[in-house]
C-alpha cells in the first residue's frame, strides 16, 4: 500500500516562493499526472518527494510513514529523469541493475529482474551496449527498465518523453501506460503536455504558479473546470469567455442572448467550449475571422462583441471569412466563472 | 578552394614550426646519443647505464613520483570535488588554490629550503616550543628520510594545482542529473564519487596523469634545491653529464631514456584508464 499524502507543503528558493501550501493525496497504485505550464513547480514538488529537494514547510507521507527526512533511497521511490541520466560508462545492463547492485542483491537476483523488465521494456535485445549506441527513444526505456527493476512503491517521472519526436511519444505514452497499470506502483508523472495527461492519468492535479487549482479526474477537468485558469489552459483551443450581466431569476444576458445561470445576481464569465456548440437560428452572433479545415472538424476563429471567440464545426459545413454565424451553446455545457475569485460558479 | 585539403593547409603552419624546431632538433639529439667518434654505436647507453649513480638516481626519480604523484591525485580529486560543491567563492579559493603554478620550480625549491635550512622557520619554530635545543640540519646526508620528506612536500605544494585545474574543469562538465539518478538509486555520496565521478573523469584523469607523471620523471630544480648532490635524480644527472662533464653524448642518451621511461608510463595510464569501446564519456 503506497498512498502519497502531501500535508501543507510549500518550497521558497531565497525570496523567491516556488509552492504555496500544497496538499495532495494520492491513492494505492493511481497514475497522478502533474500537469502545467513550465516554472510552475512541477518539477520542485516531485523532487520533494524524491528527496532531492527539501520542502520549506510541510510533510511528505508515503505508505502511512512520514518520509519527508529520510534519504531518497529510503523512501520506497525510483525515479524516471527528463534527459534520461542513463550512464554513459555502464552498459544498459549495468544501467537497469544500478539500484539492485546499491542494495547489494546476490548476482542471480540483479540478472533475473534486469532480464525480467528489459524484457517489459522491449530492450533486451540491448543489454550489451553503451548508452551512446541507443537512440533517445531506447534511453527512455533503459531510464523506464531502471526505475522499474527497484519494484518501488512509488515511481516519479519528470516528463519522460518530452526529448522524443510525437509519434515516438504516443507509441510510449500508451506502452508507459500498461507497464505501469501492471506493475502495481503508484506513480506520479510530471507533464506540460494536456493530451499526455488526458490520455494517461487516472487524476490530474493541475498546477498554476505554485499551486494546485485542481485535482480531479481528466474528464471533470475538461468538462468542469474549478477556475477560470484551468478552463482556459485545457482543451486545444481552450474555452471561449464572455462577459454575463444579471437579469435576476438565475437570468445571464451574454452578447444580447439570455441565457439560464446561477442564482448569483451578480456579473459573472460565461464560459463554453469550442465543440460544444451547433450553428442554429438562435444563438450568439459571431463574424468568422479564420476559417480552418482541419478534416475531422472545422475550427473557426470568430469576433463575439468583440472578443475572440473559437468554434469547433462539423466539417461539412461550409463556412467562409467574413460570414455571420449563430453560434447556439449545448445548455448542459456552459459553465460560469465568478470574475473576482476566478472560481466556478454553480 | 577544394574543402577537402583546406583543414591540412591550415594547420601546415603549426606542423611546419614544429618540424622546425622539435623533430629537427630532436633528430639530432637523437643522433648525438646514438653516435660516438662518428660512428653508430650504444656505447653512449651503455656508459651512462653503467655509471654506478645511474641506479640510485632512477630509483630516486621513481621512489619520487610513486610518492608524489598518488598523494597530488588524491588532493586535487579531493580538492576538486570541493570546489565544484561551492557556490560562492569558488573562483577565489581556485585563483588562491593555483598560485603555486605561477612560481617556478627553482623559486618553489628555495621557498621550501627556507623552511627547511638550518636557520629556517622550521628550526626556529620548533626551537620556541622546545622540541629541540639548537638548530639542527635536517637537510644532511645523516636525514635522508628528511631530505626525501621535504622534497616531496615541495613537489606535492607547487605542482597539485596542475592536476587541479584539469579535474576542476573535467568535473564541472558531468551533468548534475547523473549525480540525482545515483542517489536516487541508493548510492552513498562514496559510490556516486566512485560509480559516477571516477569513471566520468576518465578522460581528464589520463590527461591530469599522464602530465603530472612526464613533470615527476623531469624533476630537477627542487632537487637541486634541497637535495644538491644528496638525492641524485635523472634529470640532475643529464645536467651534470651536460654541463659540468661537457659529455653532449652521454646527456643525449639520459635524455633519451627519460624520454622512453615518460612514453612507457604515457601508454600505461593510457590503457589503464581507457573508457570501454562502446562508451562515450
Ligand atoms: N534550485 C533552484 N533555485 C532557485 N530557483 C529554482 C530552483 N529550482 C527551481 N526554481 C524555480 O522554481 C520555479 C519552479 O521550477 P520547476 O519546479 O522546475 O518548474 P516546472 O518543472 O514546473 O517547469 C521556477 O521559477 C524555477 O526558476
Ligand atoms: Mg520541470
Amino acid at each position: 500500500m503506497a498512498v502519497i499524502e502531501i500535508k501543507n507543503v510549500a518550497k521558497r528558493f531565497g525570496e523567491y516562493q516556488a509552492l504555496h501550501d500544497i496538499n495532495l493525496t494520492i491513492a494505492d497504485q493511481e497514475f497522478m499526472v502533474l500537469l502545467g505550464a513550465s516554472g510552475c513547480g512541477k518539477s520542485t514538488l516531485l523532487r520533494i518527494i524524491a528527496g532531492l529537494e527539501t520542502a520549506t514547510e510541510g510533510e511528505v507521507w508515503i505508505g502511512g510513514k512520514r518520509i519527508d527526512h529520510l534519504p531518497p533511497k529510503d523512501r520506497g521511490i525510483a525515479m524516471v529523469f527528463q534527459n534520461y541520466a542513463v550512464f554513459p560508462h555502464l552498459t544498459v545492463f549495468e544501467n537497469i541493475g544500478f539500484g539492485l547492485r546499491m542494495q547489494k542483491l546476490p548476482n542471480d537476483e540483479v540478472t533475473r529482474r534486469v532480464e525480467r523488465t528489459a524484457g517489459l521494456m522491449h530492450i533486451d535485445q540491448l543489454l550489451k551496449r553503451y548508452s551512446g549506441e541507443l537512440s533517445g527513444g531506447q534511453r527512455q526505456r533503459v531510464a523506464v527498465a531502471r526505475a522499474l527493476a527497484m519494484e518501488p512503491d512509488v515511481i516519479l517521472m519528470d516528463e519522460p518523453l518530452s526529448n522524443l519526436d510525437a509519434l515516438l511519444r504516443m507509441e510510449m505514452r500508451a506502452e508507459l501506460k500498461g507497464v505501469l497499470a501492471e506493475s502495481n506502483t503508484t506513480a506520479i508523472y510530471v507533464t506540460h503536455d494536456q493530451v499526455e495527461a488526458m490520455s494517461m492519468a487516472d487524476r490530474i492535479s493541475v498546477m498554476h504558479e505554485g499551486r494546485i487549482v485542481q485535482a480531479a479526474s481528466p474528464i471533470d477537468v475538461y468538462r468542469d473546470p474549478a477556475e477560470r485558469f484551468v478552463a482556459g489552459f485545457i482543451g486545444n483551443p481552450p474555452m471561449n469567455f464572455l462577459d454575463a450581466t444579471p437579469q435576476g431569476a438565475g437570468q445571464f444576458l451574454v452578447a444580447g442572448q439570455s441565457f439560464a445561470g446561477p442564482s448569483a445576481n451578480k456579473p459573472l464569465e460565461f464560459a463554453i467550449r469550442p465543440e460544444d456548440m451547433t450553428l442554429s437560428e438562435t444563438g450568439l452572433t459571431a463574424t468568422a475571422k479564420v476559417v480552418e479545415p482541419l478534416g475531422a472538424h472545422l475550427l473557426v476563429t470568430c469576433e463575439v462583441e468583440g472578443k475572440l471567440f473559437r468554434a469547433v464545426l462539423d466539417s461539412d459545413l461550409r463556412v467562409s471569412m467574413g460570414d455571420t454565424l449563430t453560434l447556439a451553446p449545448m445548455q448542459d455545457r456552459i459553465r460560469w466563472f465568478d470574475p473576482d475569485t476566478q472560481i466556478a460558479v454553480k | 578552394m577544394n574543402a577537402r585539403y583546406l583543414p591540412y593547409l591550415l594547420i601546415l603552419p603549426v606542423t611546419l614550426f614544429l618540424c622546425l624546431f622539435f623533430l629537427y632538433p630532436f633528430i639530432l639529439v637523437a643522433q648525438q646519443a646514438f653516435s660516438v667518434d662518428g660512428g653508430w654505436s650504444l656505447k653512449n647507453f651503455e656508459d651512462v647505464i653503467g655509471y654506478w649513480k645511474f641506479p640510485i638516481s632512477f630509483q630516486n626519480t621513481m621512489l619520487l613520483a610513486a610518492a608524489v604523484v598518488p598523494v597530488q591525485l588524491a588532493l586535487a580529486l579531493l580538492m576538486a570535488t570541493m570546489v565544484n560543491r561551492m557556490k560562492k567563492g569558488r573562483d577565489l579559493i581556485l585563483y588562491v588554490w593555483t598560485i603555486p603554478l605561477g612560481i617556478s620550480d627553482l623559486a618553489a625549491g628555495i621557498i621550501w629550503l627556507a623552511i627547511f635550512e638550518q636557520s629556517g622557520f622550521l628550526n626556529s619554530m620548533m626551537q620556541a616550543v622546545g622540541a629541540i635545543d639548537r638548530p639542527t640540519n635536517f637537510l644532511s646526508y645523516q636525514n635522508p628520510g628528511i631530505v626525501f620528506l621535504a622534497i616531496a612536500l615541495a613537489e606535492i605544494w607547487r605542482a597539485t594545482a596542475i592536476m587541479l585545474v584539469i579535474l576542476v574543469a573535467g568535473i564541472g562538465l558531468i551533468p548534475k542529473e547523473y549525480y540525482e539518478a545515483a542517489e536516487v538509486f541508493g548510492a552513498s555520496p562514496w559510490k556516486r564519487f566512485t560509480r559516477v565521478t571516477l569513471p566520468l573523469l576518465r578522460p581528464s584523469l589520463q590527461t591530469a596523469l599522464v602530465l603530472r607523471v612526464i613533470l615527476a620523471f623531469e624533476i630537477f630544480a627542487v632537487v637541486a634545491a634541497l637535495g644538491g648532490t644528496l638525492f641524485p635524480v635523472l634529470m640532475g644527472e643529464t645536467y651534470a653529464y651536460q654541463f659540468d662533464l661537457l659529455n653532449n653524448g652521454a646527456a643525449a642518451a639520459m635524455a633519451l631514456i627519460i624520454l622512453a621511461i615518460s612514453i612507457a608510463f604515457t601508454l600505461i595510464i593510457m590503457r589503464a584508464l581507457r573508457v570501454p569501446k562502446g562508451a562515450t564519456i
